[in-house]
């Protein structure tokens, strides 16, 4: 639907397994640290708040989250749920690798998430990328944005 | 891509279409998309789901959802246990909760009671409520439940968290991915053990090693080197809930000990080790060093996650011997109904009480609204033999002291550490 796509060349197609959700396109936002929405996050605002997180003071809000792992416990499985009914949670999730729980919860909040992509989503894509994720074709298509 | 390739079986896809009612096809929905998203080729029946859903990581909208489909009559297929929760309704007020907490946790109570499920309120089920056999299939939410199950029991759980283990409950099935599959369980990692564990804590200690080295939950630690007759129930459950803590694992072998690792071989299943992890007393006594006291004097001890068995009830009853808790430091330990029942016939709960301590019933102290509580109280530091507890409270602004049993029991009674 975006002309964004459609006029600029891709800098980067990245390809794994089917993941869960509609496709969507927004901006990413590249943490190199893995994330719990438990420990990491202020859950009123949608803040990155542990100190010296890699994207600590970002705000996941709408945002095409990409991590490299998840951590933490089962909190996960109702946090992506409490987010989205407030409005604060990711518009999309993309993982080097995650765990069950992470993938349950965002099932239960509808939050497109995507795993084992290669070329590696947290080297390839830039936070401010402008992303297009397709979880059915496990397809993830990356046009930098503002050079 | 391979990975969609999920098979229903006639009912599940019946109950798919929606012909179960809405709850039930809205529950089968998560559990397909769940399993296509891992790759699981079935459904696989279970016998029996473990819930964990607090007010404090559920939120307004998970109680208003649970609220909502308590309404629609719906029941649970299968057996529904609770998890530990966040009120002893009976200590509440003494210990300055939140009043607002305390009423939607009623209410939350309410609604999973309507649907069904069985009020036991631990983290402990497996000591105290149910112990699957070897092979058997659970959807089990904590993740101390979900590790001990895997590991010593030889059952089948994935980390089924709060919505998930609830669609397990409402279905009677789970997907059939990651620990249900036998070459999920191998070995991945060596875990050459030559410290002496005694105490829990130093169990626990290990899970934090392994744990902070080994942070994946499709890992699973092979440990070789402990001495199989150490190896009490009690023990791998602070092992475990450890390992699940500080490495989201859930599952371990103990060679000579748990059912699937007779020996190195067997728990790798043919597999080469992918690294090499050794512990030995100085990396133990490293863990106890990484949670330093900020000062000799001690606020509050807590004994807790998981929830303390009889044995260990008995155990604090006994190193009190007698003695008072000191009138600056407040000690408090929870348990679970049974348990409760169990040692208060014995008379160790009442003896722990009359020292001055508290035994709380059906909750895990870091859920009870720690930070809430640690203002009220002026609270500081924290000591504890639970290195799960240690590794979480830090996140509520306390200052987390992690030491052996015996040396926070003495601490309660001194007011200090010794």
């Amino acid at each position: 639907v975006t002309t964004h796509l459609d006029v600029e060349p891709p800098v980067a197609e990245l390809r794994g397994p089917p993941g869960f959700g509609r496709p969507l396109d927004g901006e990413a936002l590249v943490s190199s640290d893995p994330f719990s929405p438990r420990y990491d996050l202020d859950r009123s605002t949608g803040l990155i708040s542990r100190k010296g997180h890699s994207i600590e003071g970002h705000n996941i809000a709408g945002k095409i989250l990409v991590i490299p792992a998840v951590k933490g416990g089962v909190a996960a499985g109702w946090a992506f749920y409490d987010l989205m009914r407030r409005g604060i949670a990711p518009a999309a999730i993309v993982c080097r690798e995650t765990n069950p729980v992470f993938v349950q919860g965002a099932v239960l909040a509808g939050v497109p998430i995507l795993h084992r992509l290669d070329p590696d989503p947290v080297t390839s894509i830039r936070t401010g990328d402008r992303v297009r994720v397709d979880p059915a074709s496990g397809s993830v298509v990356v046009l930098r944005s503002g050079g | 891509m391979a990975g969609t390739d999920l098979k229903l079986a006639a009912e599940e896809e019946a109950m798919l279409a929606g012909e179960h009612g809405e709850l039930v096809q809205w529950a089968i929905q998560m559990q397909v998309d769940v399993g296509r998203f891992f790759g699981a080729e079935r459904l696989v029946p279970v016998t029996s789901a473990h819930m964990v859903g607090d007010m404090e990581v559920m939120g307004e909208p998970g109680l208003a959802l649970l609220r909502k489909i308590a309404k629609g009559g719906a029941k649970f297929s299968v057996p529904m246990t609770t998890n530990a929760r966040c009120v002893d309704f009976a200590a509440a007020e003494r210990l300055l909760q939140d009043p607002g907490m305390v009423c939607k946790e009623k209410e939350l109570i309410a609604a999973v009671r309507a649907i069904g499920a069985i009020q036991t309120d631990t983290c402990i089920n497996y000591q105290t409520v149910y112990q699957p056999h070897f092979g058997e299939h659970v959807a089990w939410g904590d993740t101390g439940t979900v590790i001990y199950a895997n590991s010593v029991l030889g059952a089948r759980s994935n980390f089924e968290s709060g919505p998930a283990a609830f669609a397990a409950g409402i279905t009677g099935r789970t997907p059939c991915y990651g620990f249900h599959l036998p070459e999920q369980r191998r070995g991945t990692v060596l875990v050459q053990l030559s410290a002496d564990l005694e105490d829990l804590a130093d169990w626990g200690a290990l899970g934090a090693v392994i744990g902070r080295q080994c942070n994946d939950y499709w890992q699973a630690p092979v440990i070789e080197g402990a001495d199989p007759g150490s190896a009490t129930s009690d023990r791998m459950k602070h092992l475990g809930a450890s390992l699940a803590s500080y490495g989201s694992l859930a599952m371990f072998h103990l060679v000579g000990v748990t059912p699937e690792a007779a020996s190195v071989e067997a728990a790798f299943g043919g597999r080469e080790p992918e690294r090499v992890i050794r512990v030995d007393d100085d990396a133990i006594a490293d863990v106890y060093a990484s949670y330093p006291a900020d000062r000799d004097e001690i606020d509050l001890v807590v004994l807790t996650g998981p929830q303390l068995s009889l044995f260990e009830i008995k155990l604090v009853a006994e190193l009190l011997d007698g003695r008072s808790v000191h009138g600056n430091t407040r000690f408090i330990i929870t348990t679970n109904q049974m348990t409760h029942a169990a040692a208060s016939a014995l008379g160790h709960v009442q003896a722990i009480e009359r020292a001055g301590g508290m035994v709380l019933v059906g909750v895990c102290f870091y859920l009870m609204g720690a930070d809430v509580m640690r203002e009220r109280f002026g609270w500081r530091n924290i000591l504890t033999n639970s290195a799960k507890l240690a590794n979480i409270i830090g996140g509520y602004r306390y200052h987390p002291i992690f030491r052996r049993t015996r040396d926070c029991v003495e601490a309660a009674v001194a007011g200090r550490l010794q």
